[in-house]
Order: C-alpha cells, then sequence, then structure tokens
C-alpha cells in the first residue's frame, strides 16, 4: 500500500484546452485521499519537471483528447529521464487502443480511456505508484 | 378566428413551401399547425422563427470537417457537397485556433491533428479550392484569431471574383465562452471583446450575409454543464455582445439580425426540447423588452445545432449511431435552422469518410422519413413539453439575476466579474462531477459503459489516422510561402495593425485584412496584437 497521501501532478500538456475529463479525475483521486497538483491548462514538459521536483510528486498524469498522445506522451518521459526523475506517468483521453502497445514500450505507466469508473482511475494510479516504487523499472 | 390565427396564415401563405405532399405516410393530410397562439413566427417566438417551418425551408445539413492539411479537408468538402450537405463548416487544428503558426514548439505534435491546418493564405486558398464562395454558405469554428480568419475568407473570396457583400457564412467568434468552457483565447477578456465588436461593426457595414458571432453554449455543455446552465451562459454572453456593440453606439436592429447561436442536442429528450424553445422565447424578450429592439428580426434566435460529442462512448461504438439519432430528432423537434450530426466513431478519433456519411444519413433519414417535419412546433402546446420550456425559462432567470446582480445592472460586467471569480468554470465542473458520481454510482445507466456492456467487440473499427508526414508538409509548405512573399510587405502591414491595436477606435479589420493579403502567417498577426493587448493565463482550479 502506498502512503494514503500519495501525491499525483496532473496537467494538460500543450495547446489542448479539453479539461472536463482532468477535472473529474482530480476529484476522483481528491476523494480518494491523494494529494493533487493540478497544473492547468498548456503545460510544458519543463514545467511539469519543475513541479514534480518542487512538490516530490509520486506520480504524473496528463490528459489528451487531440491526438498528441505518441508525441507528447514520450517526449514527456524523456525530459524526466533528462531530469533524472522516475515517476510514472499515466495518460487519459482519447487514446485508440492500436497506440497503447507504441506508449507502453515507450515507457507510459498507464492509458485510461473514455468510460473509466473512479474505481479503475484510483486504482490504475496506485498500482502505477506501487509498481514504480518497488522498483518496477528496474526489474520489470 | 383570432387576429393572431390570421396573421399566421397571412404569413404561411407567403411563405415558399417545398413542393412534397404535407400528409401522413397512409395520406392522411396534415394542417400545419396544430395548438394555440402565439403561433410559429409569432413573437416570442417559443414555437418557431418562421411560420410554415420546415415546410418552406428544412434545416441546414452542416457537417463540420477538418483535418490534415487544407488539400486533404478540400477534398471532404467536396464530398459533402456530393453526399447532398448544404453548407461548410470548418474545423480547424489546435494550433491554428490558438494563433500558432505549425513550425512553432507549441505546435508539435498537433498539425493537422484535430482540424485543419492553416498558417497562411495560401492554405485558405487551397482549402476553398474549386468551390463557389458565392454559392455556400461556410461555417468557420474559430475564436481566438478570429479576425484573421475571417480577413483570409475575405481575401480567397475576392480573388475567386466574389465580393465580401456576397460572402454568407458564420464565424464562431464567441470569446466569452472560451474563458468559460473551451479555453482557447489568446488575449485578455477586455481587450478580445474589442475584436469581436471591431467585426460586428466590420461586417455590419460590409458583409450583410456574414454572422460575425455565433454564440455558443455547445462547449459549455460539454465540458460538463447542465441544460440550464448551457443555455443562461450562452445567453448571457450574447447580451454581453448585445451590450458591448450599443455601447459603440451600433444598431440593436442591425446588428441584432446578424447574431446567432450554436447548441447542444444532448441525450435527454424533453429537456433539450425545452431548452430549444426556452431559447428562443427568452432571447426574444430579453432583446426586445431590456435592450430595446423594435425589429423581430433581431430577437430572433437562430440556432446551429451539434449532437453531444461528450454522450458519445468508446465502448460499443455502433450504438452511438442510435444516440445521435435521438438527439437529431431532438433538435429537430426544437426547431433548429441548421444541424451537425456526431460521427459514431469520435470517442476514439477523428471520423471517417464512412462514419461521417452515416451521420450525414441520420439527418436525412430525420427529415425525410419520419414525418417530423410536416407540421410546425408538433410538440407545442403539449403539457409537459410547455412546462418544461417554462422550467428552462425560470432556472434561466435566476442564473441572470445572480450575473446582473454580480455586474451591478450589467450583464457584459457580470459576465466579466464570473469568469474573474472563477464562477462559470467552478459552476461547469460541479455540474460534470456530479454527473460523473452518479454514473459511477449506477445511478445513471449508459448504455454499453456501465449496463449492457455484454457483446463489446474485441476490434476497433476502422479509424481515420493523421500521419506525421502532414506536420512536415504543412511546415515545408509555410517555409516555402515565406520565402516567396515580400518581407517588406510583411513588416509594414504587421505594423499597421500593432498601431490600430493601440488606438480603440481604429477598427483592426482592415489592416489585418492587409496583412494576410501580403501573406503574413497567422502567428505574425496574433503577435503583432498581443504585443498591445497581452495574454491571458487561467487560474488553475479544480
Amino acid at each position: 500500500m502506498p502512503p494514503a497521501s500519495s501525491r499525483i501532478v496532473l496537467a494538460k500538456l500543450g495547446l489542448d484546452g479539453h479539461d472536463r475529463g482532468i477535472k473529474v479525475v482530480a476529484r476522483m483521486l481528491r476523494d480518494a485521499g491523494m494529494e493533487v497538483i493540478y497544473l492547468g491548462l498548456r503545460q510544458t514538459t519543463d514545467s511539469i519537471v519543475a513541479a514534480v521536483e518542487q512538490e516530490d510528486a509520486d506520480a504524473i498524469g496528463l490528459s489528451m483528447h487531440n491526438a498528441g498522445h505518441l508525441t507528447l506522451g514520450p517526449a514527456m518521459l524523456a525530459a524526466l529521464d533528462e531530469a533524472g526523475l522516475d515517476v510514472p506517468v499515466i495518460i487519459g483521453g482519447i487514446v485508440p487502443d492500436d497506440d497503447r502497445p507504441i506508449l507502453d514500450d515507450a515507457g507510459v505507466a498507464a492509458v485510461l480511456g473514455p468510460g473509466a469508473s473512479a474505481e479503475e482511475v484510483v486504482t490504475t494510479v496506485r498500482a502505477a505508484i506501487d509498481f514504480a516504487s518497488a522498483g518496477g523499472d528496474e526489474t520489470a | 378566428m383570432s387576429d393572431r390565427s390570421d396573421e399566421w396564415r397571412a404569413d404561411y401563405d407567403e411563405a415558399r413551401l417545398r413542393d412534397v405532399p404535407f400528409e401522413t405516410m397512409s395520406g392522411v393530410p396534415l394542417d400545419a399547425v396544430h395548438g394555440d397562439a402565439p403561433y410559429p413566427g409569432q413573437y416570442p417566438f417559443t414555437r418557431g422563427l418562421h411560420a410554415a417551418g420546415y415546410r418552406s425551408r428544412l434545416w441546414t445539413m452542416r457537417m463540420f470537417a477538418g483535418f490534415g492539411t487544407a488539400e486533404d479537408t478540400n477534398a471532404r468538402f467536396k464530398e459533402l457537397l456530393r453526399a447532398g450537405g448544404t453548407g461548410l463548416s470548418t474545423a480547424f487544428d489546435m494550433p491554428t485556433l490558438m494563433g500558432r503558426d505549425s513550425d512553432s514548439p507549441w505546435a508539435l505534435g498537433e498539425v493537422g491533428r484535430a482540424g485543419v491546418a492553416v498558417d497562411t493564405l495560401a492554405d485558405m486558398e487551397d482549402l476553398f479550392a474549386d468551390i463557389d464562395l458565392g454559392g455556400v454558405s461556410t461555417s468557420m469554428t474559430i475564436n481566438g484569431p478570429a479576425a484573421t480568419l475571417m480577413a483570409m475568407y475575405v481575401a480567397v473570396g475576392e480573388k475567386a471574383g466574389v465580393a465580401r457583400a456576397d460572402l454568407a457564412g458564420t464565424i464562431q467568434n464567441d470569446i466569452l465562452k472560451e474563458y468559460q468552457a473551451q479555453k482557447e483565447y489568446i488575449y485578455p477578456p477586455r481587450p478580445s471583446m474589442r475584436i469581436v465588436t471591431d467585426m460586428v461593426k466590420f461586417t455590419t457595414a460590409e458583409m450583410p450575409k456574414w454572422h460575425p458571432v455565433s454564440i455558443s453554449g455547445y462547449h459549455i455543455r460539454e465540458a460538463g454543464s447542465t441544460a440550464a446552465q448551457e443555455l443562461a451562459f450562452t445567453l448571457a454572453n450574447g447580451f454581453a455582445y448585445v451590450e458591448a456593440a450599443i455601447a459603440a453606439g451600433e444598431d440593436i436592429n442591425e446588428f441584432g439580425r446578424r447574431l446567432s447561436f450554436f447548441f447542444n442536442s444532448h441525450s435527454d429528450f424533453f429537456e433539450e426540447i425545452g431548452k430549444f424553445r426556452a431559447a428562443r422565447r427568452i432571447w426574444a424578450r430579453w432583446m426586445k423588452e431590456r435592450y430595446g429592439a423594435t425589429d423581430e428580426r433581431a430577437m430572433m434566435c437562430r440556432f446551429h445545432t451539434q449532437t453531444a460529442g461528450v454522450s458519445l462512448t468508446a465502448q460499443q461504438p455502433e450504438i452511438n449511431i442510435a444516440r445521435v439519432a435521438t438527439q437529431v430528432l431532438a433538435a429537430a423537434l426544437g426547431g433548429t435552422q441548421s444541424l451537425h450530426s456526431d460521427s459514431f466513431d469520435e470517442a476514439l478519433a477523428l471520423p471517417t469518410d464512412k462514419a461521417a456519411r452515416i451521420a450525414l444519413r441520420t439527418q436525412q433519414l430525420v427529415a425525410h422519413e419520419t414525418g417530423v417535419v410536416n407540421v410546425v412546433d408538433p410538440l407545442g402546446g403539449a403539457p409537459f413539453v410547455e412546462w418544461m420550456t417554462d422550467e428552462m425559462e425560470r432556472q434561466v432567470e435566476e442564473i441572470f439575476a445572480h450575473l446582473d446582480e454580480l455586474g451591478d445592472g450589467s450583464i457584459l460586467e457580470g459576465v466579466y466579474a464570473g469568469i474573474d471569480n472563477g464562477y462559470f468554470v467552478g459552476a461547469i465542473a460541479d455540474s460534470a462531477y456530479r454527473f460523473e458520481r452518479e454514473v459511477n454510482a449506477g445511478r445513471r445507466i449508459i448504455v454499453g459503459v456501465n449496463e449492457f456492456t455484454g457483446g463489446d467487440e474485441e476490434t476497433e473499427p476502422n479509424l481515420l489516422r493523421i500521419d506525421h508526414a502532414t506536420e512536415e508538409y504543412q511546415r515545408k509548405r509555410l517555409e516555402a510561402v515565406k520565402h516567396d512573399r515580400s518581407q517588406e510587405a510583411v513588416d509594414t502591414t504587421l505594423a499597421a495593425i500593432t498601431v490600430a491595436a493601440q488606438d480603440p477606435t481604429v477598427n483592426v479589420m482592415p489592416p489585418i485584412i492587409d496583412a494576410v493579403k501580403a501573406y503574413a502567417t497567422e502567428e505574425e498577426i496574433a503577435m503583432a496584437m498581443e504585443s498591445v493587448f497581452g495574454t491571458y493565463v487561467e487560474t488553475a482550479i479544480v
């Protein structure tokens, strides 16, 4: 079990302004006892890395509705890598099934699609944090 | 016979009716209207704007399209026109919507993905190549950089020999809802309102067939609002534009005729129909009683409708076809002027040609097979429908009272205040979360998502893919356009825009038209104004 006070940074990376989903997810996670730091719209990989460092976050949640995930997902992971941060990245939004293996291979911890329930969201985020804190990346 | 009935009859007799039998499938002849006054075409227009309703003219089946390069979208436009579509509707990609060029670092991964990429007039020329701009009406969904895109459309028309006065269409240009819901803004609210007002003035003077603002509740609803919030926020934004235009010295009877609206048609059938009917009534009353319009045409709430994208499910996507059909029917029974029906695959990706065609066919089916178009406002007078309409109006008036108070007697100031203090985004997020919790708790059933989940197929339908080549192609194209243009002409025209922006008494439209003709890019024009107006950054609240 991760500590109840797991901290997650949520952000909209890039220009996409669809923020209904991420705000709902923010409240779901908050209601489940997590500490949510929502950075808002038009974030860059740099601004997200800075927030993760400053807040000592356990996970990052990105929301994408404009088909930018194949470019922006890997860009986020590269930026974390460069900063020496080992924090799981979860992507939510509209991601076609065919793209999921590509994101998996790129190192995205999990993908949450439309219609995911609160339970699914919370369980997925917790599992990603557990996996990472158990040193998942080295043993996977 | 009452006077109102005689008046309705006179108006009806004047209308040119479609050449089809107005009878049931079994041959029973039908009266055009049933029930009591006020009749369709009569103030406050609850029952519709025109005496003969869809008997004289069906709604415009306007399918929103845009992806990849301008040539790709041009081909889709031609396909939709061939398939019987009657109006064009343009979706732009994210960088274009945000005033950024395809070579901006912000554009990475977004070029041509969720709409067509337009950087310069050259792209706009490709987008409308071989389409007679004098013979179609075009809708452009763009807000922050709307003035630049409208200028490009004017320039394309003039190059093809179509005068700006003959261009018909609508530009969304509803900047207020951007701060409330869609979040595609560039400048802060007040300078943005100045640009909108300049566009209202410009079109009133020079483009009589153009709708300079499409006041849009669609995005407010998609962001999670209730039906009443959608209606209230949208009409309040409309009043804000009216107040701004009146303050700028414009005649409400002139510009009021060319305002149009854009609503969502969601899944709760009667709530939506009540919303559409209430929209017309409330707008007419306020335009007449509060703002003093005297020309009835300036009191008419004309609206476009789109079915609810957010209602589409990724699970068992084919059943979205049925979802969309009921939403199309609600829009028709609510008396919409034009309609876009969503494609069943939109919760997965941008629509394929086939999915877009099925969506258009759904509208054609409702229009030509169901018979609901034979009688004007066929549900008018039904006790529940009238109650729902009244209930919508009651809830909306409550919200207006709040905004009026926030703005100290001005809806415009109330809307600014509600943007500044987070009222709109907070109310919308609360409603979205309430709905989500109800679905989660199983109190609300979404077929295929939290009930009736069996039979979901393993494979996804064929999806439209935009490849990376688009981004590469578009960047090269932009580079080539920049290489071929006169930099001196670009610099001079951009400087003129900055000068115009500094003086609130000067209209920004003419210098923007000059700049697009010199092939200045969208981002260069945005920056020329940003240097005066500044940028807007939303406070992130959950």
